[in-house]
């Protein structure tokens, strides 16, 4: 099945009437005009770059890395970006969340984290030692982590959802894993949001996952986005083509990101990074035009050439 | 889980290259100067073993007994941990390492020096390895406050102590042997899967030690190792 690409006159004119993200702290007194998406569950909007932390905010007790990753945070907010991705798996990358959001005044943050733990009575536990590392009244989004014990732990949050401990629940995968199972799931589960890998090369989602997700109302949030550093190292040498301007992408990180953003399915795309100027990169890869299907098809065609 | 033949071995990294030097150079601040005293002790016991060896044996087992639980303690358990949460499970092993030490060589005395030939060659050159690691940083791009100091960093001491352990008369316990081995493949699979060159000073060592110690066995000169 396939869902139809907005043309490029409707994705123009839709560059034109982003939504900025609301301004609600003066963290976000610069935001510029970045692409927001709505969850479809609820309808509520959300800027479709967000940030992952995998590796890059695993940093410690390093005081010095810890305010590196504040840094990235606070440009994150100011740059228009709320939503924050993390796992009890990414070693110390919650606690270090949880520094920088205090460092810059809790600011709106979406949430996002996962339960990771084979026990699914275990589970409550996790999740409320994540939160007191966030150190956030309650998560926006949990989400159970690569489908691990996945049945017991979707209970524990429904219900936790039910009673308004958290807003969202989903099920996540990464680099192409367990796709069937994940399919499964999301045929039988009422889940608010699905999170799985996509980029220009790792494209197998297009085919099932992505679909589905649009026809069960789910969001999806795009994980390794430049498969972790690996696609844009590969591309580092290679030549941007001159039609790159015309979605006004200036680097490879924002032509993958601008492919991405354009498949309709899409709600966020969580690249991770430790620095400041690759969050203002990614994040003004949704602020201007995307691709529309011609587009997208010539882009695959010449990354697939190098 | 169904599917571990799609994993690669970057996949396990939980942290950046960054990150990780990073260890060294707060802990090399932490503990300054501690490091002059750790090397000075790592010399004194090589020059005691070459000289001396039988009569310095359970001292220079002592010495590394503390060290390794100093280390497993100081880097692995405060430390390493804080990024790498399999560090916490490698920082009793460490404990278990310096105590093996303290009963074999320290009381029952089991560590002499007296090795000849290929094993005694192969210790020296692993147990100067380990003393020189300092170099190490510089000589792979990074500055001097970046350096892997034996007793108080976990390869330097890892690889040291298989040189020791290789000089001493065989029939050692294979436990002893295993431990400051299996570090050294587990950090050179760390080095490896963050594209650092270093990666194969660990793995060199291991297999270096693995090799010199079946040498004996298969050679007929000892029945273990």
């Amino acid at each position: 099945m396939t869902f139809p690409h907005p043309t490029r006159r409707t994705v123009l004119a839709g560059g034109v009437a982003l939504a900025a993200t609301t301004l609600a702290s003066p963290l976000r007194a610069q935001s510029p005009q970045v692409l927001t998406r709505s969850i479809p569950s609820t309808g509520e909007t959300i800027p479709s770059i967000g940030l992952g932390t995998w590796i890059t905010f695993n940093v410690g007790d390093d005081p010095v890395l810890r305010d590196e990753c504040a840094a990235v945070m606070a440009a994150f907010f100011e740059g228009g970006g709320r939503m924050i991705d993390s796992s009890p798996m990414y070693g110390s990358s919650q606690p270090v969340i949880g520094y920088g959001l205090a460092k810059l005044g809790a600011p709106p943050a979406f949430s996002a984290d996962k339960v990771w733990i084979s026990s699914g009575s275990d589970g409550p536990e996790q999740i409320e030692q994540s939160r007191r590392y966030w150190g956030v009244p309650k998560f926006d989004l949990m989400q159970v982590h690569n489908l691990l014990a996945w049945q017991e732990h979707l209970k524990t949050l429904y219900a936790m959802k039910e009673a308004g401990q958290v807003r969202y629940v989903g099920i996540t995968t990464s680099e192409g894993r367990r796709h069937d199972l994940f399919e499964e799931v999301m045929r039988k589960e009422k889940l608010d949001f699905v999170q799985f890998t996509y980029n220009i090369i790792d494209r197998e989602v297009e085919e099932r996952l992505l679909p589905l997700a649009r026809d069960r109302g789910m969001a999806v949030i795009v994980n390794r986005p430049f498969q972790q550093g690996e696609l844009t190292r590969a591309l580092a040498g290679a030549t941007l083509p001159d039609w790159a301007s015309e979605i006004s992408a200036t680097s490879w990180a924002q032509f993958i990101l601008k492919f991405i953003l354009s498949h309709p399915a899409v709600t966020v795309a969580i690249p991770a990074t430790s620095r400041v100027n690759h969050v203002r990169e990614n994040l003004a890869a949704a602020a201007g035009p995307l691709p529309d299907d011609a587009m997208r098809n010539r882009m695959v065609a010449y990354v697939e050439a190098l | 889980m169904p599917d571990w033949w799609s994993y690669r071995l970057s996949d396990f990294l939980l942290f950046s290259p960054r990150t990780y030097w990073r260890l060294f150079e707060l802990h090399n601040e932490a503990l300054w100067p501690l490091q002059v005293f750790t090397l000075a002790a790592g010399v004194a016991a090589l020059v005691l073993a070459v000289l001396r060896p039988r009569s310095n044996s359970r001292l220079i087992a002592i010495l590394l007994a503390i060290l390794w639980a100093f280390v497993g303690w100081s880097f692995l358990w405060q430390r390493y941990a804080t990024i790498n949460w399999a560090a916490a499970y490698a920082a009793p092993v460490f404990a278990v390492e310096a105590l093996i030490l303290l009963v074999i060589g320290g009381a029952i005395g089991r560590l002499s020096s007296d090795q000849r030939g290929f094993r005694r060659i192969a210790g020296l050159i692993l147990i100067v390895l380990g003393l020189a690691y300092p170099l190490l940083a510089p000589l792979f791009g990074r500055p001097w406050q970046f350096s892997e100091v034996y007793g108080i960093a976990p390869d330097p001491t890892a690889i040291a102590t298989l040189g020791f352990l290789l000089l001493a008369r065989g029939g050692l316990p294979i436990l002893l042997l295993a431990i400051p081995l299996l570090w050294c493949l587990a950090s050179g699979a760390t080095l490896w899967a963050m594209d650092e060159p270093q990666a194969w000073v660990p793995l060199a060592a291991a297999l270096l030690g693995t090799f010199a110690a079946a040498w004996t066995v298969m050679r007929g000169e000892t029945k273990s190792v």
